[in-house]
């Protein structure tokens, strides 16, 4: 009979907090999906959609993409410091870049570097890790920045300008654009300040002009998203596609962007036909701020959004469903922020109301009755 | 997968392991030369541990009984090889923890003597009373894992008239080739073993649920099942846990098991194809079940396949037989999903082992486990429809009483959960702790109900004694005074004739 000397199994380092012991239960082996897989994958997913960004508006939206994001990490760095925790695997797993990234392609594209500075660090400080933060917050980070900051600096978040595409005559260099990213826009550049597409029908409609008469001198709107706006919301078919992307390699769920994309298309294709002089039409909508951007990369962020596939449609329509109530009758131009903060503070009532149902219970949870055939 | 389709047509439950299956399951079956000794341990089975009949240096037979069932549910232990009865003792239990658990411990004569056994040539002739006694007689458990007494089973079968018997040819388990082997080598007997449990059980007809990764076993069964159009051979997609009996019941009738039920109040009874097999020798040839496959696999084992082993041989020997590279980083006797790990290779290979795995390092290796990204990923792939992150989130904040109320009891271990889990968080660990946790509670409770409940009775009778004791006395006390006042009364009425009234001796009782 051999005796072979067998290795014992690894057991865990001392010291182990976790609270159950060292893990012996099976299963032995695991998914190669990871955290840092999945932040990745999303990363790369914004990527076109970035790229386009850049290109449309040239080096200060990239310098101050660069600023969102290091302050973003910096923020996470100094918490997890505070707080005695290890540092590096927590900025290895991507998400505060993810958050950071997320900010930046909603901030107006030629912002002064401490919007992005003051909202890098607000969204892991603040609306992360003072939650505890990986997993613990109840509130979209990249969204309760861009509010905060919006509240805070109306002025500058709502400074858009005209694409200026990289290698244009008149686009900033790589010195230039540090410069307008630095002190702020320069006044010889000022011919390129404009509006977005929602801003600017909304300031017409509050003077008495419709839309027949406002849409006629309207800020250029092309399809391929050659438009005022957020760095990185405009390319609306880019960010769909990298959408579609993370639900191809089963990132994401077709559930949350469906439903919010169809939350604000439906009402506001119906109130269009009734009254084309004051709505405007869907198509419109879908590809105007930051409705893309927000059904594909912002609402369904695991941490704040329900955890079920009938959840996630109530989420998603309502998300939907308020930014479009936000944008036709409140004050502001905008509603995808608000509207996915007011949902993420639904989601905890979501989950505990709509769970799936367990095999051999009926939804109450009573088991069901026993049938053949 | 068309790319739409990728998006919209999500799985209902369960996760798509790499299934390892291969090249082991293609070697030819490989038998193990009896081993020098054995243990086989007491506890095999579900339900209460088998009685030794052999004493120390006894000669047996191979397939002689050496241990006897107790109790309703149990199975006897039959000798794996022929020789002698070298102890009685214990040895280690093929469990995480190591401890060890009673076994006969048998040394072979290398002669391989069977014991006689009653051949019969038409076992449907039987009552199928006798079948199962033939069955229990033999010590046939649940060969997928599940090790319920297959005969149990049969009784449970026919009282609740069930009409359909699914056979578990699912093996869902990465790495597990055995019921697959069976399944291509010796179909005509799997299948005449599904007929006989057929008969057994009073079926009309039985479907073999076979995952569709196993297509040299799906074209066996079907030739060897032409024959007989009461047995199906039903492909079924390949996904985990397929072979988990609630799972394959949905999917091969559309049946669903009503939660806290058994299989059999839907009209069904699940049988693995390897019990099916075992059946079939036990009641046409009267041969117990002491030899099974098993899957011998893993990245540190240098030449993977199915042996046909004595049950009691000792793991280390069964991975010497098919030789290792290394060192393997971790044993798991069972499948990588439900597996259990065992500390060493000195533990004897039981009846519902189906597989023996040895992990390299890169195999071995568990990520360390991170937050909770409520990604949601293992709500979709739980295969009862839990939640579990929600589940987990209680147990970690040690609410019990909360992850009980989510129905943690409908969670079967599968494992799909902490599969799947980015974060690696071992769910499966923290419900198994939680159950753990709650039937202890449980008994306690129990345990404090039963003392309370003598604590009560002990009060009821001591105060019941005093009552009685009192009552006595105030009797006693009444008779002295109504004796007191007769002779009083007899002789006042002696004196002057007339009546003392009783009424206040009972006061008197009445308060004392």
């Amino acid at each position: 009979m051999s005796t072979a000397n067998v290795k014992q199994p690894q057991v865990a380092a001392a010291g182990n907090a976790n609270p159950i012991g060292t893990p012996v239960s099976a299963p032995h082996t695991a998914t190669r999906l990871s955290v840092p897989r999945v932040m990745g994958t999303v990363l790369l997913a914004l990527a076109p959609a970035t790229l386009f960004g850049f290109w449309l508006y040239g080096w200060p939206a990239i310098w101050l993409w660069g600023f969102t994001i290091a302050a973003a990490a910096s923020g996470e760095a100094l918490c997890l410091r505070l707080m005695a925790r290890p540092v590096l695997p927590a900025l290895h797993d991507g998400s505060a870049i993810l958050t950071g990234w997320l900010l930046a392609l909603s901030l107006p594209p030629w912002a002064p570097w401490w919007i992005g500075v003051f909202g890098g660090l607000f969204a892991t400080v603040l609306a992360k890790q003072a939650f505890g933060g990986l997993g613990q917050n109840l509130f979209n980070p990249a969204m309760v920045a861009r509010v905060a900051l919006l509240i805070s600096f109306p002025v500058q978040m709502t400074a858009w300008v005209a694409p200026l595409p990289l290698g244009g005559a008149n686009a900033p260099g790589l010195i230039d654009g540090l410069m307008v990213a630095l002190k702020g826009m320069p006044s010889g550049l000022d011919a390129v300040a404009s509006a977005s597409l929602l801003g600017f029908a909304k300031t017409e409609m509050s003077r008495g002009v419709d839309l027949f008469g406002s849409l006629a001198h309207a800020p250029v709107q092309t399809w391929i998203g050659s438009r005022p706006g957020s760095l990185g919301e405009t390319a609306g078919w880019l960010i769909a596609a990298g959408g579609l992307a993370m639900m191809a390699l089963r990132i994401i769920t077709w559930h949350i962007p469906v439903a919010m994309l169809l939350g604000i298309a439906i009402p506001a294709a119906i109130l269009h036909s009734v009254d084309p002089a004051r709505y405007l039409d869907a198509g419109t909508h879908l590809m105007s701020g930051g409705a893309m951007l927000g059904a594909f990369f912002i609402a369904t962020d695991y941490v704040t959004s329900p955890g079920t596939p009938r959840g996630q449609l109530i989420f998603g329509a309502g998300c939907g469903l308020l930014t479009y109530l936000i944008r036709t009758w409140a004050g502001y131009p905008e509603g995808v922020a608000f509207a996915v903060l007011l949902m993420n503070s639904l989601t905890p009532i979501i989950d505990a109301y709509v769970k799936p149902r367990i095999y051999g219970r009926d939804r109450s949870g009573a088991a069901i009755e026993a049938r053949r055939g | 997968m068309g790319f739409l389709e990728r998006i919209f047509r999500e799985p209902r439950w369960g996760v798509h392991p790499d299934d390892r299956k291969r090249p082991a399951a293609d070697a030819p079956l490989r038998k193990l030369p009896p081993p020098a000794r054995v243990y086989m341990p007491l506890q095999q089975h579900v339900g209460g541990a088998a009685r030794p009949i052999v004493l120390a240096g006894q000669k047996v037979l191979k397939g002689q009984l050496i241990a006897e069932a107790s109790g309703n549910i149990s199975a006897p232990i039959h000798a794996p090889v022929s020789g002698i009865v070298a102890a009685i003792g214990d040895v280690t239990a093929p469990h995480a923890s190591g401890l060890p658990f009673a076994a006969i411990t048998l040394a072979s004569d290398f002669e391989e003597r069977w014991v006689e056994g009653e051949e019969i040539s038409d076992p449907f002739s039987l009552a199928p009373e006798e079948v199962a006694r033939r069955t229990a007689a033999a010590g046939i458990v649940g060969l997928g894992g599940a090790t319920f007494p297959a005969a149990a089973k049969f009784a449970l079968g026919r009282r609740l008239k069930v009409d359909t018997l699914i056979v578990n040819g699912g093996e869902c388990e990465p790495y597990l080739s055995a019921d697959d082997r069976i399944m291509r080598d010796r179909p005509d007997e799997v299948v005449d073993g599904v007929r006989i449990v057929m008969h057994a059980i009073g079926a009309r007809q039985a479907l073999v649920g076979i995952e569709d990764n196993k297509p040299e076993a799906i074209a066996a069964m079907r030739v060897a099942a032409a024959a007989f159009p009461e047995v199906n051979i039903r492909p079924v997609p390949a996904r985990y846990p397929m072979g988990s009996d609630r799972q394959l019941i949905i999917t091969l009738t559309g049946r669903e098991v009503p939660a806290d039920a058994r299989a059999a109040e839907v009209g069904v009874l699940v049988h693995n194809v390897s019990t099916c097999a075992a059946v079939h020798r036990a009641v046409r040839f009267g041969r117990p079940l002491v030899e099974r496959i098993v899957t011998v696999n893993g990245g540190a084992v240098t030449r993977p396949g199915n042996v046909f082993a004595p049950i009691g041989t000792l793991v280390q020997e069964l991975l010497d037989f098919c030789g290792l590279d290394e060192a393997p980083a971790r044993i798991v006797m069972g499948g990588p999903m439900m597996g259990t790990p065992l500390a060493h290779g000195q533990v004897p290979l039981v009846k519902g082992a189906s597989g023996i795995l040895a992990f390299d390092a890169r195999e071995a290796h568990v990520p360390p486990a991170g937050p909770c990204i409520r990604c949601g990923n293992c709500t979709r792939a739980c295969p009862m429809g839990l939640q579990p992150l929600e589940l987990g989130a209680r147990v970690r904040a040690g609410d019990l009483d909360g992850a009980a109320k989510l129905h943690l009891g409908d969670c079967m271990s599968c494992g799909c959960c902490a599969y799947v889990c980015p974060s690696h968080i071992p769910l499966v660990q923290y419900f198994n702790h939680a159950k753990g946790e709650l039937w202890a509670k449980e008994r306690a409770k129990l345990r404090t109900e039963a003392t309370k409940r003598l604590a009560a009775a002990r009060l009821e009778r001591v105060e019941r004694e005093a009552r009685e004791k009192a009552e006595a006395a105030a009797r006693r006390k009444a008779e002295r005074a109504a004796a007191k006042a007769r002779t009083a009364a007899e002789a006042q009425a002696g004196a002057e004739s007339g009546a003392a009234p009783p009424a206040q001796s009972q006061h008197e009782g009445e308060t004392a």
